[in-house]
């Protein structure tokens, strides 16, 4: 039920998200959905991509800092309301989201939550036990 | 003015039949009571008694500062405690401080010392002196203080720290003196300014300034922000404190109190003497210390020796400001900080052997350390708030083993410079 997410260390310089973005696309490698947190002088971007090994593979090779999480992605409906009710149903069990992100898949229909929670596993029992559907890795890397 | 005149304008081949006798005597009494040093010379067969002349001391071994760390806390002493009356340390870690030690005898012979100093930068009994350095285990503080009462000068013991009080108390004590490193000179300068306080109202005359590196920039800057004349003194704790060298009121070198002190000018890589006013590494060995005497201490300070003499008449020699070290060792706000300290931290944190980069700067007259660190894995985390928090932590240890606040700055991986053999890991940017 958990989907590996990959972290990048990028400093706060010019043109360092293009380089990514240069390289995944020289490897062929999809990006399906990405997030940058920052501060002054550093970013941290994170990234779900359709072949996690050979991107983490290849940015290391190119000099970049990568590090791999778990995250949780739940498809819902695209329609108002929709991350509302997955956070209330959250938030009702007391649990903390680290941070999360989202994006809408190719048809159109469905939005996809990435989620990072403090307490990953309890997350998921009370998702599923709520009836969300909870994507697994395969079906998020070929969407 | 001069505070022992006889004693420092004595003549100089009389100086050196002294010093040849209290070398001789120091030798003697280090092999008797220090085990460290008794070692040493039987590994070499030397023998103190046969010591003919001063330049016999370039047989006998050095002592650095990883000897004193060795001998910590009061391995190096030549007393037995209850002969000593104080215990000082050097600034800088608390693992690997270096521990010194002085008799009733020698605290005599440190305020004599330091009077000279005092009375060679112009103070007197008349004047008021605001002591700003440290006083502690750092030798600043008190060391200048029994200096400054031996001359006879109304001492003002407010230690370093709180800017607007020490400014306050200067105005309504009507201090004439001040001492504490320039850098704080000229903070107190600008926090003189925001306050509207105009320096020319204050009493001030004199400063005396040392325990950091500073420039004849930086002096023109004080004395004309301040309205004073600043001179510079020199001292280490492993050798005693302030009052090993000072200038007179010519400004124009520090003269060695060698009464006390032999000093030797060598290059740092060769060990054997430079050309006669040639920069080398300043190594002491005490004439007169009785709890902890040091044989050739290695200070890794630079410097070069201005043989010419001086018009104030005193016959000891000069040396110049400190023009550097030879060594990898920072003084980032009066505190000693060496590279491999920052090193053995973030190893402790990395787990792994870390590239990083120390960045020195001067803000508002403060120094300021940054330490670069490259972004391993273990160092990453996906969490903004893991991130920061591992900064946090990379500061508090830092800060902890170094005594002195520092910044941290994540750059990624493979973005410092690599550096074949000795690692140039410095990068100062104050400009003195």
């Amino acid at each position: 039920m958990l989907v590996e997410q990959i972290a990048v260390f990028l400093e706060n310089k010019s043109g360092r998200l293009a380089d990514i973005t240069a390289i995944l696309a020289d490897n062929a490698i999809n990006i399906r959905a990405l997030s940058v947190a920052d501060t002054a002088d550093f970013g941290i971007l994170r990234l779900i991509v359709d072949k996690v090994e050979q991107a983490k593979t290849v940015l290391r090779a190119n000099g970049f800092t990568v590090g791999k999480t778990q995250v949780v992605a739940v498809e819902v409906e695209d329609r108002t309301g929709g991350l509302a009710k997955v956070l209330r149903c959250i938030k009702d069990a007391g649990i903390n989201v680290e941070y999360m992100y989202a994006f809408v898949n190719k048809t159109g229909e469905n939005a996809v939550l990435i989620f990072r929670f403090e307490k990953m596993e309890e997350a998921i029992a009370t998702l599923q036990k709520e009836g969300f559907t909870i994507l697994s890795k395969e079906q998020i890397y070929s969407l | 003015m001069y505070w022992q005149r006889e004693l420092e304008c004595m003549d100089r081949a009389e100086l050196e039949r002294l010093q040849l006798q209290r070398l001789v005597a120091t030798l003697k009494r280090v092999a008797t009571n220090v085990p460290f040093y008794r070692k040493k010379f039987q590994e070499l067969q030397l023998n103190p008694d046969q010591l003919g002349s001063l330049e016999g001391l370039r047989d006998y071994p050095f002592t650095t500062k990883q000897d004193l760390r060795d001998n910590y806390p009061y391995g190096l002493f030549a007393v037995p405690l209850r002969d000593v009356v104080r215990v000082h340390a050097s600034s800088g870690t608390t693992g690997s401080s270096t521990v010194v030690g002085y008799t009733r005898q020698d605290i005599v012979t440190w305020s004599d010392l330091v009077a000279r100093i005092l009375t060679g930068a112009g103070v007197t009994a008349n004047d008021v002196i605001q002591i700003a350095f440290g006083y502690g285990l750092f030798t600043g503080g008190f060391g200048l203080h029994y200096g400054a009462e031996r001359v006879g000068a109304s001492v003002i013991p407010i230690s370093s720290g709180n800017t607007k009080r020490q400014i306050k108390i200067m105005q309504d004590f009507k201090t004439t003196a001040l001492v504490c490193t320039p850098s704080y000179a000229l903070k107190m300068a600008d926090v003189m300014m925001d306050l509207g306080v105009n320096p020319n109202g204050l009493s001030l005359r004199y400063g005396l300034f040392g325990a950091e590196p500073w420039s004849e920039a930086m002096r023109q800057e004080i004395n004309a922000r301040l309205g004073i004349r600043a001179t510079d003194n020199y001292g280490l704790s492993e050798v005693m404190g302030p009052g090993v060298a000072g200038e007179c009121q010519e400004c124009n070198g520090l003269h060695i109190s060698e009464d006390h002190f032999y000093i030797e000018i060598l290059d740092p890589d060769t060990l054997e003497p430079v050309p006669p006013g040639e920069v080398g590494e300043l190594v002491i060995t005490t004439l007169t210390k009785e709890a902890f005497p040091v044989i050739r201490y290695r200070t890794r300070d630079l410097t070069r020796l201005m043989p010419e003499p001086c018009p104030c008449g005193r016959t000891f020699v000069r040396m110049s400001r400190m023009l550097g070290r030879s060594d990898d060792m920072l003084i980032i706000k009066g505190v000693n900080v060496f590279p491999t300290q920052i090193e053995s931290v973030l190893f402790d944190i990395e787990g792994t052997e870390p590239h990083y980069r120390l960045v020195v700067e001067r803000e508002n007259n403060e120094d300021k350390l940054t330490v670069l660190v490259e972004v391993v894995e273990s160092l990453l985390f996906d969490e903004m708030k893991k991130q920061k928090a591992l900064i946090e932590h990379i500061k508090k240890r830092l800060a902890s083993e170094l005594g002195v606040g520092v910044e941290i700055k994540l750059v990624e991986e493979r973005s410092l410079e690599r550096f074949n053999g000795k690692a140039d890991r410095v990068i100062d940017r104050r400009q003195l």
